[in-house]
């Protein structure tokens, strides 16, 4: 047996530091002096000393770096540095300088305070800084100063102050003269380490005159490679660019110094360097034009690589790309479990989990290696245990099989039971993604049962999902211990199952728990059994037995239980000793986020049981509706002859009545409402009168539909759709209502053009007569658009809106947690809470947010 | 029902479910009975307990994030009053937990003390909190250049009913308006100027600014209306002015409440302000019809008041208070953060998530707070 050792890894950052560079540091820790802006010669190799030095790094495979002798990929690159001919200010630390100049001595470089004051308060002040950060304790200082200042005269060498200006964004002024880079630095330079520090900066991280720049690192290759286009032309990174904008202005600089120009000429030279530097740091300063391509578009340069959604910050390194992922379509198979996901063969045929080869396992996963990366279940890759990994051929197969031996770990495919998480985005809350268990399935899309849409708020118009494979013994354990679906069956948002039957399952099981239904007791055994039910010990004896026998099979037979249900027939729901004995099935007990019978099923038995029963009621739902046949038809709109006069009736009065109270408006004969004026009164009687003829017609509708029509079905057992939608489809559509009201807007006086100015009759503000079937005429329509425009136009700006919401409050509470104390505390170990929730108690384990005492004193009680 | 039983669950239980636990009990029990019920009781709660490492924050956040896409923004009229709207919905969640110090629509809930709770003097009680500008008494303001003057009209009939009389309303244009010479004369109200040398917009100005004085009332609270609500007269207002409705002799301060954060966490302190913040947003998300619990509101509550000042969940608030330099850097304005953290060479200790997550390292919450690790020992054979 080789010798193999597991390999630990137990170094751990423990902290970042933030801090300066000092020239010493930028000049120590360089690889090469930049000299030229020029790139590559003529035969396209570096040139040393240019921005492309391959003391840098290397770019280009093949090359090797000259620092570090190692290759592309291996060598991370290393910082250069370029001597800058004259200073030059820092742009992001311009305010903190003017702080600097401003509040020292110009002859002496003290703080402007007296020794005595300095003494009093610096302790008071370096407290502050560390309370409530830098900028606090520099203000504070400032305030102490402008408080405290002697008629503009330094307290220590008694020089005489001028003002100090700063004209954006990078030249000072003192009065009206003005101070170049050189004179700051010198005069940063003599400031004391124990007044910089009242300036709220750590003399031992950073000293003020490094704030003026006398050498510039330049950033390694290898954060700025090159693209080669198909032209074979080389493009050059931005970065790139604006440095060697700085080293050409940078050596013309160097170059008429020494020639000794004219002043003029060296200072608009100065100022040019100035502007490059700074837009290398920041090409997004206010008062700067921003350094542009040739194209026109601005630069990326630092500043912008890092800020933003799309900086290193937020899409690198708070967010990352994973392997081991797939995504595609999704579509519904309710008779996967639950907790499964049906994973196409392709994809499983990509997606690996790696297993390490013992003695006990090698025959089997030797029979992996064997069939290769084209048979399913095959392996894709061989890691030996030296970390060497190996892709698997058609021609490597057989060397790799006979080489395999214990410690060896083999990339096998996905399997059914492999753990696999799945997401949709999205991802609003936990359940966004969830543990499933992996299915292999023919065809080409990712199938989840359909009772588990809700939580991912999936449908199947064409939604995709995304599936990541953990690799890990560590991850596959946490993910199923902690992110099942069975484990997340209850929300800790409310406390009530998220998952539940939708649609079908529900209108099939609330025709078949109907009291007058009933079936032949075959009929039943054959319908529990294509659900894989066997055991029908429970069912009656007799021929005939009824529908809620048939759906109490399912139940245990210890459990109890008293609800509500939809249905005003039988309202009360009783569950005695594991048999449903009144009351229907619909979406208050079956669906999700509703009723307490799946959460007391949980309760009692556990997760896994309450999901297997809730997968069982949800086929059986599905399974009796495809025996009995269920389908939603334009006839079931229809409406005989009478009832089309009787609504017609209805409208005629409404509009009489309405008619009237125009009448009575108009000759100042209405009632005044108490608080409102004539015009609301008016607007809400019609309303009234309107909204009494819209309800009188769906009572028509309700009255004169089939009274067992599919639709009526699906309405009142809460599958989909309300008894309004098919008074809108039948009877007729309504008043449309924008903002609560009446439509008013349009053209002065009119909601349309084809209406009199001041008409305020039904039909001129948003009343629609027709019914969906019948279609809407022209004006109807018009006014329906307005409100479905309303309608999109409020989601539309609701989503960026709580989106937005929704980041900052995740950004804020994400580090609270419960310690072991019980007390939630923040990152910085502050305590929020003592206990949380003020009762301890977690949501997702409790019922609907509370602890059932009633229950468990009977339960107690009950016991002997 | 044995005592010690009791004893031991009032220790163990917070006081809500103990309560529930002693009036639930039946009358005549068993000491053993009692017992059982103690004992099932305990286990019932040790088991619904939250379990250390909990990442509790981030649960509350997508509780009240997730629903947050299904508000809508429409905001509703006030009892039917057009021109009291309320802030509704996703925008007044927003308003609450950004902790804005001016709301869109500040509003009170004045409750009385008896007898006025049972409508007595009720007009009166309203009129002495609704507050009354001189554009409410008096019309036709028109401007005299020549002797730079102001000229009204005013509504005698309205000025006796709101109870001001000349000298009260002679009072109030003087606070609003130094050197003001106020001359009244039954209908008529002449307004001068002190100082001789004033120029046509001076005068101006001084009509519009008169205009909006103050005459008498409550500041801010520019309308009210009286409803009943469960056999008590309730004054609902439009504007809120905590501080000064104390002070009237028939409000109710214990149970008068306002939808203003701030003025509460001034008026009766940061615990009274937490208590506004869970009932603002959960007025909010139930009208909504959403469910969420309450417990994720306190926390929010509770963070956002966690220093003794409301702090809203804004980058000048919550976050930057945050101890880690990396965590408030991913949230918004990374340079400012990384520049001020670089001049006191500060350092971040990882404590909290998202620094973890850039590291590629495990992250200290859940799971990851345990400091355990299996080291083998010696090797398999």
């Amino acid at each position: 047996m080789p010798e193999f050792e597991e390999q630990y890894v137990y170094k751990k950052v423990a902290s970042v530091v933030f801090g300066f560079l000092s020239p010493k540091m930028i000049k120590k820790m360089a690889a090469a002096k930049i000299v030229t802006p020029e790139l590559y010669d003529k035969e396209g190799y570096p040139v040393d000393g240019g921005l492309m030095d391959v003391r840098l790094g290397v770019i280009d495979p093949g090359l090797r770096c000259k620092t570090c002798g190692s290759k592309l990929k291996e060598c991370t690159g290393h910082f250069g540095y370029i001597s800058l001919a004259r200073p030059v200010l820092h742009i992001s630390l311009i305010s903190v300088i003017l702080t600097l100049l401003r509040y020292t001595c110009r002859e002496c470089s003290r703080i402007t305070l007296p020794t005595a004051r300095i003494e009093q308060y610096g302790e008071r002040l370096k407290r502050l800084g560390n309370d409530k950060g830098p900028e606090v304790m520099r203000k504070k200082l400032k305030d102490l100063i402008i408080a405290s200042r002697i008629a503009g005269k330094c307290p220590h060498c008694k020089a005489k102050q001028k003002k100090i200006t700063l004209e954006k964004p990078t030249t000072f002024f003192e009065d009206e003269k003005r101070i170049s880079p050189i004179e700051i630095r010198s005069r940063l330079e003599k400031i004391q380490d124990s007044d910089s520090e009242l300036f709220g900066l750590n003399p031992s991280a950073v000293r003020p005159e490094w704030m003026v720049l006398t050498v510039l690192p330049i950033p390694p290759v290898t954060m700025r490679p090159s693209i080669t286009l198909e032209t074979g032309e080389r493009s050059e990174d931005d970065l790139t660019h604006k440095l060697g904008d700085i080293v050409r202005i940078n050596q013309r600089l160097f170059e008429n110094i020494n020639a000794g120009a004219p002043e003029i000429i060296v200072e608009d030279l100065w100022d040019l360097l100035q502007y490059h530097i700074t837009t290398f740091f920041d090409n997004d300063v206010a008062q700067l034009p921003p350094a542009r391509h040739r194209s026109g578009q601005p630069l990326k340069t630092l500043t912008e690589r890092i800020k933003s959604k799309e900086g290193r910050i937020r899409h690198n390194l708070a967010g990352k790309r994973t392997n081991f992922s797939a995504r595609t379509v999704i579509s519904p198979d309710p008779l996967l479990e639950l907790n499964e996901v049906g994973v196409p063969e392709i994809m499983a045929m990509k997606l690996t989990v790696p297993e390490r080869i013992t003695e006990w396992n090698i025959g089997y996963l030797k029979d992996f290696v064997k069939r290769g990366p084209k048979a399913y279940p095959g392996a894709n890759y061989v890691v030996r245990p030296d970390g060497k990994k190996k892709k698997l051929t058609e021609e490597t197969i057989e060397a790799s099989v006979e080489e395999l031996q214990p410690g060896y770990i083999v990339e096998r495919h996905l399997m059914d039971g492999d753990i696999a998480i799945f997401n949709r985005q999205p991802s609003l809350h936990r359940m966004s993604m969830m543990c499933h268990k992996v299915r292999v399935l023919p065809c080409k899309t990712l199938r989840l049962n359909p009772a588990v849409c809700f939580p991912y708020n999936a449908d199947f118009d064409g939604d995709e999902m995304n599936l990541h494979i953990p690799q890990t013994e560590e991850a596959r354990a946490e993910a199923e211990l902690l992110m099942l679906v069975d484990t997340q069956m209850i929300s800790p948002r409310y406390g009530l199952s998220v998952i539940g039957c939708i649609q079908d399952a529900i209108s099939g099981n609330y025709l078949l728990t109907r009291s007058s239904f009933s079936m032949s007791r075959e009929k039943a055994i054959d319908l529990l059994a294509s659900i894989g039910v066997t055991d029908v010990s429970k069912l009656s004896k007799k021929d005939v037995v009824s529908g809620k026998e048939v759906f109490s099979i399912l139940l245990p037979n210890d459990f109890s239980f008293s609800g509500r249900s939809k249905s005003r027939e039988e309202p009360e729901v009783i569950i005695r000793d594991g048999r449903l004995v009144s009351g229907v099935m619909d979406k208050n007990n079956l669906g999700e986020g509703s009723g307490l019978l799946l959460r007391n099923l949980h309760k009692k038995y556990g997760r896994e049981f309450a999901l297997g029963v809730l997968g069982r009621m949800f086929k059986l739902g599905v399974a009796f509706l495809m025996k009995r046949g269920f389908t939603t038809a334009l006839s079931d709109t229809d409406l005989p002859h009478g009832a089309k006069l009787q609504i017609q009736n209805v409208f005629d009065n409404a509009e009489k009545d309405v008619a009237g109270l125009i009448v009575q408006y108009n000759s100042g004969q209405l009632d005044v409402l108490p608080g409102r004026t004539l015009r609301e009164t008016l607007e809400q009687k019609i309303l009234e009168v309107l909204n009494k003829a819209r309800d009188e017609t769906g009572k028509i509708v309700a009255m004169n539909v089939e009274s067992y029509s599919h639709t009526i079905v699906m309405a009142i057992s809460g599958a989909r759709g309300t008894p309004l939608n098919l008074a809108q489809m039948a009877g007729c559509v309504g008043q449309q209502a924008l903002r609560n009201r009446r439509i008013e807007v349009g053209y002065s006086g009119r909601t349309l053009s084809c209406f009199r100015e001041g008409d305020l009759s039904p039909t001129a503000r948003g009343f629609i007569k027709s019914s969906f079937k019948s279609g809407l005429r022209p004006a109807e329509f018009f006014f329906q658009s307005i409100v479905g425009r309303d309608a999109l136009m409020d989601t539309a700006l609701r989503t960026p809106k709580s989106g937005y919401l929704y980041r900052r409050l995740a950004n804020a509470l994400q580090d609270l947690k419960v310690d072991y104390d019980a007390t939630v505390r923040d990152s910085g170990n502050r305590i929020v809470q003592f206990r949380y929730g003020e009762d301890g108690i977690d949501v997702s384990k409790s019922e609907g947010g509370l602890l059932n005492v009633k229950r468990v004193v009977g339960e107690a009680v009950e016991k002997e | 029902m044995s005592a010690d039983a009791l004893k031991e669950l009032k220790s163990a239980l917070p006081d809500g479910i103990y309560r529930a636990v002693v009036d639930l009990m039946p009358e005549k029990v068993s000491d053993s009975k009692a017992k059982e019920i103690a004992r099932k009781m305990l286990e019932e709660y040790e088991r619904m307990k939250v379990e250390a490492g909990e990442s509790v924050g981030l649960v509350a956040a997508e509780s009240i994030g997730e629903p947050g896409t299904q508000m809508t923004l429409d905001t509703f009229h006030f009892a039917g009053v057009s021109e009291m709207n309320v802030t509704m919905g996703l925008p007044r969640i927003i308003e609450i937990l950004d902790g804005r110090k001016t709301l869109a629509t500040p509003m009170m809930e004045i409750r009385l003390k008896k007898p006025y709770s049972d409508g007595q003097d009720i007009k009166k009680v309203a009129l002495a909190i609704r507050e009354t500008k001189l554009k409410d008494i008096a019309s036709q303001f028109s401007i005299n250049v020549a002797e730079s003057k102001v000229e009204a009209k005013l509504d005698v009939d309205k000025m006796r009913e709101l109870g001001i009389t000349d000298a009260v309303l002679e009072k109030a244009l003087k606070v609003a308006a130094k050197g003001l010479i106020v001359d009244i004369k039954g209908e008529e109200l002449v307004l001068r100027l002190k100082s001789k040398d004033s120029g046509v917009s001076d005068v101006f100005k001084l009509k519009e600014r008169l205009k909006e004085a103050f005459v008498k009332g409550v500041k801010g609270v520019s309308q009210i209306l009286v409803v009943k609500k469960n056999n008590e007269y309730v004054v609902l207002t439009f504007g809120s002015n905590l501080k000064k409705v104390f002070q009237f002799q028939f409000v109710d301060e214990t149970r008068t409440t306002t939808n203003d954060i701030f003025e509460v966490e001034d008026v009766l302190g940061i615990e009274a302000a937490r208590q506004v913040v869970i009932d603002e947003v959960y007025k909010v998300i139930e009208t909504q019809g959403l469910n969420v619990d309450i417990r994720h509101l306190m926390l929010v509550a509770d963070v956002m008041c966690a220093d003794g000042k409301v702090k809203g969940i804004t980058r000048y608030g919550v976050v930057r208070d945050k101890a880690s330099i990396l965590a408030r850097a991913s949230f918004e304005t990374p340079i400012k953060h990384i520049i001020n953290a670089s001049l006191y060479g500060e350092a971040d200790n990882l404590t909290s998530v998202v620094e973890n997550v850039m590291l590629n390292q495990p992250v200290p919450v859940g799971t990851g707070i345990t400091k355990l690790a299996t080291k083998p020992v010696g090797k398999s054979e």
